[in-house]
């Protein structure tokens, strides 16, 4: 045994191992997207943003324990803890949804995602999917750190079942934003090359509507026009939603179907729009 | 079984341009080379192998596949280097690659390995830890080579590699493509609208013009076989003509380069003792092929392709 350790060139090794098809590689890249928006594999000023976020939301869940704990009263319910830190979480799709489509415009990387078996359809989707997840993480995980606090004080079984199913209640919402929230900003994201301008388009989009519908609510004073009005704020809709399913938020009259409705049809026209999108794009 | 065929392949862009026109061809595996000036078709018919376009008629096929049909299992088997910049600049080399190979079906550790041979292979070590925004273009070049190797494919798409590299980036390259096509054992097809520099490492070529074909074949049936040495010395180019001649070897200009038909190992000898007995200062003294340029002049009224002198 010599012992001076050589390292030997062996050449060119073909691979005839296993070979895992689309779904595997759309699923790669769900996760690499989802690594993305946290700055994940990424440099360190890549984390600086989405690591602040993440601060201000769990600071926001811890506060909520603390006074849960100390006063018994719980401040922010489940349901409402999406709304309060919406604003919040539509900053961070605002950085995190062109770090994950504009970039790869910019950057002219789609030509060697599209020379390999994915097909553009899943390029989207997996993209848009990364995006609600972590969108759905952010509004999520501060829910649950709220549950963890409470159940640990609550009195008895029973206690932490009653939390539990506020839980399940609060995710549910936090679903329904980050699908609201994420396939609009992915869309507007996949048109603009430039980060800032997508940046500055997805605040636009989702504050633009605002002012017209604050005006709306308040003139029509809980008539019709009070409980429409709302559909056409990205802040508001999810809000109606939880309204008809749950009861717990502003009242919408009798249009809750239609607030579901207009949700479902928003995410999936916003999809297939992503979708289209992709297969124009030039390469 | 052809590596690549096409039949009467014919695109034509929404706008009315077509770029490639009527284009029949069949080539062996091999290093293909595919030269055309800038605009003659040589993306747009890359791009139609990887079926990332439709013909608007004809067909192609790939590995015995048709792209348009079977896009999908063509991919899986083909590696594609675009001509463009097409990297993350914030992405570490290693992590990028292993992306890639991800993306073509590898496993996650498969990937990290092959990645780091891949980028191995080509040339950068210790480099590719790095983030690739800081890489030079001849590092960029080596790891957009790296992207399209990873996944082992059976056929390399190059379109442009040597673009942007000074003449010793371009000769490594060169002949990083040609140990790809010879030791690893993968088919390349490598684009260049520098005809010179290509035709020393493939075994066949396509030449196109215009979206047509000028003629696609095997280099050695192109060439007519004798090698030439070209020898270029700083002054006294007519003198060391003249002595040549002298000696029996018949000596034409090129430029400030004189070519002598290589037809034995003594030839060699007999120029650098007449470059010694006249004193001259000798620049360069190399052995090439017969310029395949030539072949090509006659068949085009108009000479686009450009040929590089290295």
């Amino acid at each position: 045994m010599s012992d001076q350790s050589v390292i030997h060139d062996i050449g060119y090794q073909r691979y005839t191992g296993t070979r895992l098809g689309r779904g595997y590689a759309a699923r790669s890249l769900f996760e690499h997207g989802l690594r993305i928006s946290f700055g994940l594999g990424r440099s360190a000023k890549a984390k600086i943003f989405p690591w602040i976020v993440i601060g201000m939301v769990s600071a926001l869940a811890v506060i909520v324990v603390a006074i849960k704990a100390q006063t018994g009263e719980m401040v922010l319910s489940y349901q409402d803890l999406p709304a309060t830190i919406s604003v919040v979480a539509m900053v961070f799709l605002a950085v995190v949804a062109p770090e994950l489509v504009s970039r790869d415009l910019r950057n002219q990387t789609l030509p060697l995602y599209f020379s390999r078996p994915i097909r553009r359809s899943d390029y989207a989707l997996a993209k848009l999917a990364a995006l609600i997840v972590a969108v759905w993480l952010l509004l999520a995980g501060p829910q649950t750190l709220i549950f963890l606090g409470s159940a640990f004080t609550a009195a008895d079984a029973s206690g932490v079942g009653a939390e539990a199913r506020g839980l399940l209640g609060g995710w549910l919402i936090s679903a329904v934003y980050a699908m609201v929230f994420a396939s609009l900003a992915v869309l507007i994201a996949s048109i603009a090359s430039r980060r800032a301008f997508a940046a500055g388009a997805i605040v636009v989009v989702f504050m633009v509507t605002s002012p017209v519908v604050g005006l709306l609510i308040a003139l029509g004073e809980g008539r019709a026009m009070s409980q429409i009005a709302p559909m056409f704020s990205p802040f508001l809709l999810p809000e109606g939603v939880r309204q008809w399913l749950f009861g717990t938020s502003f009242d919408v009259g009798p249009y809750g179907p239609v607030y579901g409705l207009v949700t479902l049809l928003l995410v999936a026209g916003c999809t297939s729009l992503l979708v289209l999108r992709y297969r124009k794009v030039s390469l | 079984m052809a590596l690549i065929a096409t039949q009467s392949l014919t695109k034509t862009y929404p706008g009315g341009v077509t770029a490639l026109s009527d284009l029949t061809l069949s080539v062996e595996p091999g290093i293909i080379g595919l030269v055309g000036a800038n605009g003659a078709g040589k993306s747009t018919m890359i791009k139609t192998l990887l079926g990332l376009l439709t013909p608007t008629s004809g067909r192609a096929e790939v590995l015995g596949l048709d792209p348009t049909t079977a896009g999908g299992q063509v991919r899986a088997r083909v590696g594609y280097m675009p001509e463009h910049d097409c990297l993350p600049p914030d992405m570490i080399a290693a992590e990028f690659v292993t992306h890639m190979g991800r993306m073509t079906g590898l496993p996650r550790t498969v990937a990290r390995e092959r990645a780091s041979e891949a980028l191995r292979h080509v040339g950068l070590y210790e480099e590719r830890y790095r983030q690739i925004g800081g890489y030079s273009t001849g590092m960029k070049q080596r790891v957009k080579l790296a992207q399209a190797l990873v996944h082992d494919p059976d056929l390399l798409l190059l379109d442009e590699p040597t673009n942007g590299l000074d003449p010793a980036g371009r000769d490594a390259m060169l002949t990083l493509i040609h140990r790809i096509g010879t030791e690893f054992g993968i088919s390349v097809v490598v684009c260049s609208h520098l005809l010179g520099e290509i035709e020393r490492i493939c075994d066949s070529l396509i030449a196109i013009e215009g979206g047509r074909l000028l003629r696609a074949d095997r280099i050695d049936a192109m060439t007519t076989g004798t090698d030439v040495l070209a020898i270029e010395v700083a002054e006294g180019t007519a003198e060391l003509s003249a002595a040549l001649a002298q000696r029996g070897l018949t000596a034409t200009a090129e430029g400030r380069m004189l070519l002598v038909p290589l037809t034995e190992e003594a030839t060699y000898d007999l120029v650098l003792r007449t470059v010694a007995e006249l004193d001259l200062p000798l620049h360069r003294l190399d052995q090439r092929r017969h310029r395949v340029a030539e072949l090509f002049s006659t068949a085009t009224p108009t000479p686009s392709l450009e040929v590089s002198h290295v």
